[in-house]
């Protein structure tokens, strides 16, 4: 059994902002049932201010899912939409007193539908364009964001990637690949 | 809060007969069966007791049982047992829906160079015997299918493929580590060459199992070292396990009929109960063929780990096949290997009984699962009326 916090059990148990918002201002739609969690996070937004005046979510998946999806909304509402965006899974993940290491995707979870939401909100394609590359085909992971966990999280190992991102944690196959993105980051970040 | 214990396939409580009959090898008479005096000799008898009451279960003769410390020591061994006295043949078939203490035995064997067939199975979870009898050839040394699933409970056609696979001089092992002491099993009437048996399953303590090794077959032993169990099994006996273990196979023998009847009964309650008050739930296994005592529920759009969580609350006991709750990311490769839809197989349930279960514990089940389910469906963006992701199938 996971170890979870009082926080993530209660944020669990009784998760706040639960629902759809009818004719919301963004939606962001993250994850998928064949991947086993998903995330649709709605948002009221004030045109003028651009806060976020009420955030509500529908989730798919485990505890740790949704009990992220709850702190996030909690930690959104009243902030402008650029506040917003400095929110990292990690502010999450606190909110929650923690999380188990191999749920940590579920907090990547929920940044990742905010921004989707935020970029709705702007105008910017809500799907991913279909040009990125897709390393892990088992959980459908870009390098993209392989790249941007590992570095926003100091990530080092293959494990770390797969608990934060989920790549690597079916057949395996892709796990080389990450490895060598692992180490064009340490290549980079020591010039 | 009292404990609704429907996870009897993971483990079952030490009956307490059992623990009666362990106790006092665990306390004053701590001799080594081994020994030249009275003292040992006595400890002796009692594990030949314990050899004749696990020989009974499955109609065996007690020199053909030796104990182990596991259900994957017992299966370990009769694999590699199998492949060190028949060293010329480098071909083994199992299921894909083995435990994996049988199946990561082959991917280890696979890795040494073996050849490994993993029969498929149908969306009810059974094998087909004919697709078997063409994989086996003239270099299988040994075909390992479990009796029954520990997921879905579903019994497998031991009685049909044992006699083909004994013609052809294939050795063939049984896992029957979930079916010992739950449906009858008859190493006479059916020509099985191993059989692995695990204590915990069925109301002896967790750290024994059993291995019967049918008299004739060659065997090499797992663990080697000093000359206990005729030399078949080194290490000083877990006598007071082993006693219990004894004890165990004695009490499901004597009740084994009455037992099917009253799990069956309270299974088919509950399993009826639950596809009745909640919508969108199937049964995963093919029921016409089930351990009196399973039952794999998947309740769609919503994911096993929550559910097992909220039951939680309540003090019910189950587990699921979702990837949330393995500890890896995918979900249960017996599912998978079924083609159970992805919308269905994240939120797949198991509850599995046991003789300590009331109609009382299906009561509370029923009472607190439908809110339950529905309070996770408002919280799932997939379902009825909802949109369903392009990555989902959906299977209404
Ligand atoms: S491709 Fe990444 S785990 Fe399979």
């Amino acid at each position: 059994m996971w170890d979870y916090t009082d926080k993530v059990k209660e944020a669990f148990l009784r998760p706040k902002n639960v629902g759809e918002i009818k004719n919301a201002d963004a939606i962001g739609e993250v994850g998928s049932i064949v991947c086993g969690d998903a995330l649709k996070l709605y948002l009221r937004i004030d045109r003028e201010t651009e806060t976020i005046l009420d955030a509500r979510f529908q989730t798919f998946g485990c505890a740790s899912a949704i009990a992220s999806s709850s702190a996030l909304t909690e930690l959104i509402k009243g902030k402008t939409l650029d506040e917003a965006l400095s929110v990292t899974n990690q502010d999450i993940a606190d909110f929650l007193g923690g999380l188990p290491a191999q749920k940590m995707h579920c907090s990547v979870m929920g940044r990742e539908a905010l921004e989707a939401a935020i970029a709705n909100y702007r105008g910017a394609p809500l799907l991913k364009t279909g040009t990125e590359r897709v390393v892990c085909k088992c959980f459908d992971v870009t390098e993209d964001k392989i790249r941007r966990v590992a570095m926003e999280n100091h990530l080092k190992t293959v494990d770390e990637i797969t608990n934060f991102t989920k790549a690597g944690g079916g057949c395996g196959e892709c796990k080389s690949e990450i490895e060598k993105i692992l180490l064009s980051i340490v290549i980079q970040e020591s010039r | 809060m009292t404990t609704i214990y429907l996870d009897n396939n993971a483990t079952t409580r030490t009956a307490p007969e059992v623990v009666e009959a362990m106790t006092p090898y665990l306390t004053e008479l701590y001799g080594n069966p081994s020994s030249m005096h009275t003292f040992g000799g006595q400890v002796r008898k009692k594990i030949e007791d314990a050899l004749e009451q696990i020989a009974a279960l499955i109609n065996a003769e007690p020199e053909e049982i030796l104990f182990t410390s596991c259900g994957t020591e017992s299966d370990n061994t009769a694999l590699m047992s199998a492949v060190e006295t028949f060293p010329q043949k480098k071909h083994l078939i199992t299921t894909r829906v083995e435990h994996p203490a049988v199946l990561n035995f082959c991917h280890y064997l696979g890795r040494k160079g073996f050849r490994t067939t993993y029969l498929p199975v149908n969306a009810l979870g059974q094998i087909d015997p004919v697709v078997l009898d063409n994989e086996a050839d003239a270099d299988t040394v040994i075909v390992s299918i479990m009796s029954a699933n520990n997921e879905t409970g579903v019994i497998f056609p031991v009685g049909t493929v044992a006699p083909r696979l004994h013609e052809r001089g294939i050795l063939f092992h049984t896992d029957a580590v979930q079916a010992a002491g739950k449906i009858p099993l008859d190493v006479r009437k059916i020509p099985i060459d191993m059989l692995s048996i695990s204590g915990h399953k069925l109301h002896a303590p967790k750290g024994v199992g059993a291995l019967y090794v049918r008299k004739g077959t060659r065997f090499h032993p797992y663990m080697i070292g000093g000359h206990q169990e005729h030399s078949r099994r080194a290490g000083t006996e877990n006598v007071a396990s082993i006693i219990g273990l004894g004890k165990a196979a004695e009490l499901a023998r004597a009740n084994l009929t009455e037992e099917i009847a009253y799990l069956g009964r309270l299974r088919d309650r509950l399993e009826q109960g639950l596809l009745s008050s909640c919508p969108h739930a199937r049964v995963n296994g093919d029921t016409a063929n089930r351990l009196p005592n399973t039952t794999n529920i998947s309740f769609e759009y919503i994911e096993g780990e929550a559910i097992l969580l909220r039951l939680n609350e309540y003090g019910i006991c189950a587990s699921s096949g979702s990837a949330c709750t393995s500890g890896s990311l995918e979900p249960s490769h017996v599912l998978r290997a079924m083609g159970v839809p992805y919308t269905a197989v994240h939120g797949s349930i198991r509850f599995s009984l046991s003789r300590y279960n009331s109609d009382r514990d299906i009561d509370t089940v029923l009472e607190v699962m439908p809110s339950i389910i529905r309070d996770l469906r408002e919280l799932s963006p997939f379902g009825r009326d909802k949109r369903v992701s392009s990555g989902g199938q959906t299977n209404e």
